[in-house]
């Protein structure tokens, strides 16, 4: 077997030797003005992301008199754009690679399973 | 030549540590992360999936609002918000080429996470006090499962940011790109655990 097929060499020398190579890091290729206007985003999404908790228990306290589905219903609702926003922006899943969201879409799958797996159970008329 | 041989003629290093693999458009360290991430997804789910199970097999369900610490809870909420803000502000600075802002939003990001315990703590302490534990029946069970094992996380966080803070920073003098990316990938883990918070405060506390 020959040394080049026991040890990769990295694209490491430089930028543009990756860029070149057809490879695109955004991490390294972001101007000061971009990542500075990123910042704005996180600290609009933090806003957002603490004014959605108040809506969460304000609205517990609300729906107090409601069915327990109601209040089930719009916490998990609420909870599902806070975790929206937190994949979106701070995991930056808005602008990610395919693979990524290859690998998400089986996990989102397989937790479907695991999540409606009981709830088939439970309603299931041979229970 | 064999491998070993190799390695003592040059230093070997790590590949796609910083550059992206053109087959994947990532550098080896972020795809790893997201596998590790959708391991835990798994793990959580399985808690979350036994949590609908026992509830709904459940004819009196035991409510988390009634004996639990709302304020406390919420302040939680927000101090976890507040620290996976300070992780995307310490990278957004190293990539700025500011390690000392970087190094210092870091550090804020394990202060939240210390708070956060701490309340944790004043939390199981009264609910030892009160006499629940996980034996005292399923809902409290779940309950010491999911925060504890959440809580963990929250150690391993803050662990993980501590050496990068600490010792660790020494990688940014040597490769600056590669500390970025490191913090990079363990502020995905911490957003990931603020992520399982915001399912976990619903669903334990409030409904």
């Amino acid at each position: 077997m020959s040394d080049h097929a026991i040890i990769e060499v990295p694209p490491h020398s430089s930028a543009d030797e990756a860029e070149h190579a057809g490879v695109h890091d955004p991490n390294l290729h972001h101007s000061p003005e971009e990542i500075k206007r990123e910042v704005r985003v996180y600290l609009i999404v933090f806003v957002a992301l603490a004014a959605l908790t108040a809506v969460t228990v304000g609205s517990f306290y609300a729906l107090k008199s409601y069915p327990v589905s109601v209040a089930i219903g719009v916490a998990l609702a609420i909870a599902l754009v806070k975790g929206s926003l937190v994949a979106g922006y701070f995991m930056h899943l808005l602008s990610e690679k395919k693979l990524i969201y290859a690998v998400l879409i089986l996990t989102v799958f397989f937790f479907a399973v695991l999540i409606w797996g009981p709830w088939l159970h439970h309603n299931s008329p041979f229970n | 030549m064999d491998a070993h041989a190799h390695a003592g003629e040059h230093e070997i290093e790590i590949p796609y540590a910083i550059y992206p693999r053109p087959d994947t458009g990532l550098y080896n360290g972020k795809l790893g992360i997201w596998l590790f991430l959708a391991s835990e997804v798994m793990l959580f789910g399985a808690l979350f999936s036994s949590y609908i199970l026992l509830r709904t097999g459940s004819v009196d369900w035991p409510r988390g609002y009634t004996f639990l610490n709302i304020p406390l809870a919420t302040a939680n909420t927000f101090i976890l918000i507040a620290s996976s803000v300070t992780v995307v502000l310490a990278w957004a600075n190293l990539r700025l080429g500011n390690l000392k802002l970087g190094r210092i939003f870091i550090t804020i990001t394990i202060a939240c996470a210390l708070l956060f315990l701490m309340n944790k703590g004043i939390e199981y302490h009264h609910e030892f006090v009160e006499g629940r534990s996980p034996s005292t029946n399923n809902f409290m069970a779940l309950y010491f499962t999911l925060t504890g094992l959440h809580g963990l996380h929250v150690i391993g966080g803050v662990i993980v940011f501590a050496y990068f803070a600490g010792p660790g920073a020494k990688m940014w003098h040597e490769d600056r790109n590669r500390y970025t990316n490191r913090i990079e990938i363990a502020g995905l883990y911490w957003h990931f655990v603020d992520l399982v918070w915001i399912f976990l405060f619903p669903t334990l506390y409030l409904l």
